[in-house]
């Protein structure tokens, strides 16, 4: 716990510590301290509710990125069951930083895809801290071709910092490979359903994110730049993140007044690491909600209403 | 007489000077070639010399395109609003429409390419680096779905650094935005070209820029997904020389062909003709 504290829940980390030393007390036998226990634990659930209600953008930007997050694997696991992995674009090579594959939610067969990020250094490493490549892209848009062709619907689950900008995803066409995801998805004649679970890093999220529906954890960020590379750009000083973030309005709430997400999804006092089961309990009941709604409709209606959804998107004047 | 005896005239000097205005001459950014203005403006701002290809108007390319008296501007009146309220939005929109002129980042409109009908987008790099908001989204949208109406090719020019951080998500679902068109326009089997420019990048070469059916690149243009400073930044080393040029593309199966500027506009001719199943120039008319 306090390896990963975030500093605006040092607060409780103090709560913590004084509830950890008067159970060792009372582990010893020496005295009962329920009475005082009691009182302790329900300030620090208090606490804890009210920091995290009042949370400002960049403390979001945080939390979304807590280490201890679940990730899109671990959702795979506890709310889809039955996973089977597929690797790889048939192209070029198998991208960590994205998995994907057959799953069952509520009993009916989905192609689930979701950027991963990875756990410790050696495995962010491995998976390039959720970054993609286009080949990531790539197999993600094969297995949303398979999952059209076998009439399931896909459920994207996005968390990236952003699409990878290196020499490798150049050179293989990292740009292409988002416009193409793009392309495909607004024509693909199968429900989409996305989550935002963590950090929406703009193009490398929209590029899995062309949603029916998009749904969004309550402290997961979705933006067009990092608060860190909209500071560095506008006020040149990276360290201007705080105004950046509370700028770009990227919370869950900024983006469902927006109108460019579909519902917010609650996440446990303490965020979705405080209690990484509550959380997949109400995701997946999010999840399932939407999927059986969308599987009502008709692909041409699908389709339409699609369309209509991007393209009502944005804020015009003069006609 | 001997030559070496000859009488030596006085040196004048009455000369004819010149007047040779301060303006008519221009330097070249790259290789510092100098020749006269006319020059570089007959050769479509590409420097004589070494080639190198200046940045040019939207409207230097619209007439690059388009056949004299031809061109209707569309939706020449959206606006952008400032839908997150972002701090100094307005007024550099202002700024840009005093620099750049008061039709955003892209101009649109149909028009004539050697007699055949064409819908034309034209992005504006000095309009906010051509960066895409909902009002360059919205144009490209309705073009493109114009396209698709009325049966007409489409040719858009991009020039951008990616999407307008000032309207956050918003700018970001243009790429959706213009996606769903571009499929329909996909499915219509109406030929898209696409011309990128100096710079194409982010949010722009991450969806129209990159979904045509044909897409061509002008010399020298650097084009990719992320900016080249932000690669840097990020790997920590130093980028290898021509690194996300239009040759660089080319090289890697990015793009179809590199066309100097000089060509463009027989090149989409040609192209067009050829996915429209028109006859060759010579045996049209």
């Amino acid at each position: 716990m306090a390896t990963h504290t975030l500093d605006f829940e040092r607060p409780l980390l103090e709560l913590e510590r004084q509830i950890e030393e008067l159970k060792r007390v009372a582990g010893e036998g020496a005295v009962d301290v329920a009475k005082e226990l009691q009182p302790l634990e329900q300030k620090l659930s208090e606490l804890r509710v009210q920091i995290y209600r009042n949370l400002t953008p960049m403390q979001r930007v945080q939390v979304a990125r807590h280490p201890k997050r679940p990730y899109a694997l671990d959702y795979l696991r506890s709310v889809f069951s039955d996973f089977v992995e597929l690797h790889g674009d048939r192209l070029f090579r198998d991208d960590p930083a994205i998995v994907g594959g057959w799953a069952r939610l509520d009993g009916q067969t989905v192609m689930a895809i979701g950027h991963q990020k990875g756990r410790d250094t050696k495995e962010n490493l491995r998976r390039n801290f959720g970054m993609a490549h286009p080949e990531g892209y790539r197999k993600a848009l094969r297995l949303m071709k398979l999952a059209e062709k076998f009439h399931a619907p896909v459920v994207t689950l996005v968390d990236t910092p952003g699409a990878y900008p290196g020499i490798g995803a150049e050179e293989r066409g990292q740009a292409e490979a988002i416009a193409h995801n793009l392309l495909e998805m607004a024509g693909l004649r199968t429900p989409i359903l996305t989550a935002i679970i963590g950090e929406g890093g703009s193009g490398g999220a929209l590029g899995v994110g062309l949603g029916d529906r998009v749904l969004m954890l309550e402290n997961a960020v979705y933006s067009v730049i990092s608060p860190e590379g909209c500071a560095a750009i506008l006020w040149k000083d990276a360290s201007q993140r705080e105004r950046a973030a509370e700028a770009l309005k990227i919370t869950a709430q900024d983006l469902l007044q927006l109108g460019v997400i579909d519902e917010i999804v609650p996440e446990p006092p303490g965020g979705a690491h405080a209690d990484p089961d509550a959380t997949a309990e109400t995701l997946g009941s999010a999840l399932r909600r939407h999927l059986a709604q969308l599987g009502k409709l008709r692909i041409v209606k699908l389709l339409k209403r699609r369309e209509e959804k991007y393209l009502s998107m944005g804020a015009l004047s003069g006609k | 007489m001997a030559w070496f005896k000859k009488e030596r005239k006085p040196r004048t000097s009455e000369r004819v000077k010149l007047e040779i205005p301060a303006d008519a001459w221009e330097k070249c950014d790259r290789c510092g070639h100098i020749d006269i203005r006319d020059r570089f403006l007959r050769a479509f701002n590409v420097c004589p010399n070494c080639g190198y290809h200046r940045r040019i108007t939207a409207q230097d390319y619209i007439d690059v395109f388009v056949d004299e008296g031809s061109w209707h501007e569309l939706d020449a009146h959206l606006r952008s609003t400032d839908p997150l309220g972002f701090e100094n939005y307005r007024e550099r929109v202002e700024l840009a429409m005093k620099k750049a002129g008061p039709l955003e980042g892209v101009r649109t409109g149909y028009a004539r390419l050697d007699g055949m009908p064409i819908d034309l987008g034209v992005m504006d790099f000095n309009f906010m680096g051509g960066s895409m908001g909902s009002v360059v989204g919205e144009k490209i949208a309705r073009l493109t779905r114009r396209s698709v109406e009325k049966r007409v090719p489409l040719i858009i020019v991009s020039a951008s650094g990616g999407a307008r951080m000032q309207e956050g998500v918003l700018s970001l679902m243009q790429m959706a935005k213009t996606s769903v068109e571009i499929a329909r326009l996909r499915d219509a089997r109406i030929p898209f070209i696409s011309i990128l420019t100096n710079p194409t990048t982010g949010g722009v070469s991450a969806s129209y820029a990159m979904q045509a059916d044909v897409i061509v690149a002008e010399p020298g243009a650097v084009i990719g997904f992320a900016g080249p400073r932000v690669i840097k930044q990020t790997i920590g080393q130093d980028l290898p020389e021509g690194f996300q040029t239009s040759e660089f593309l080319l090289e890697h199966g990015m793009v179809d062909a590199v066309v100097p500027r000089s060509e463009l506009r027989d090149t989409a001719a040609q192209l067009l003709r050829h996915m429209a199943g028109r006859k060759p120039a010579e045996a049209a008319d």
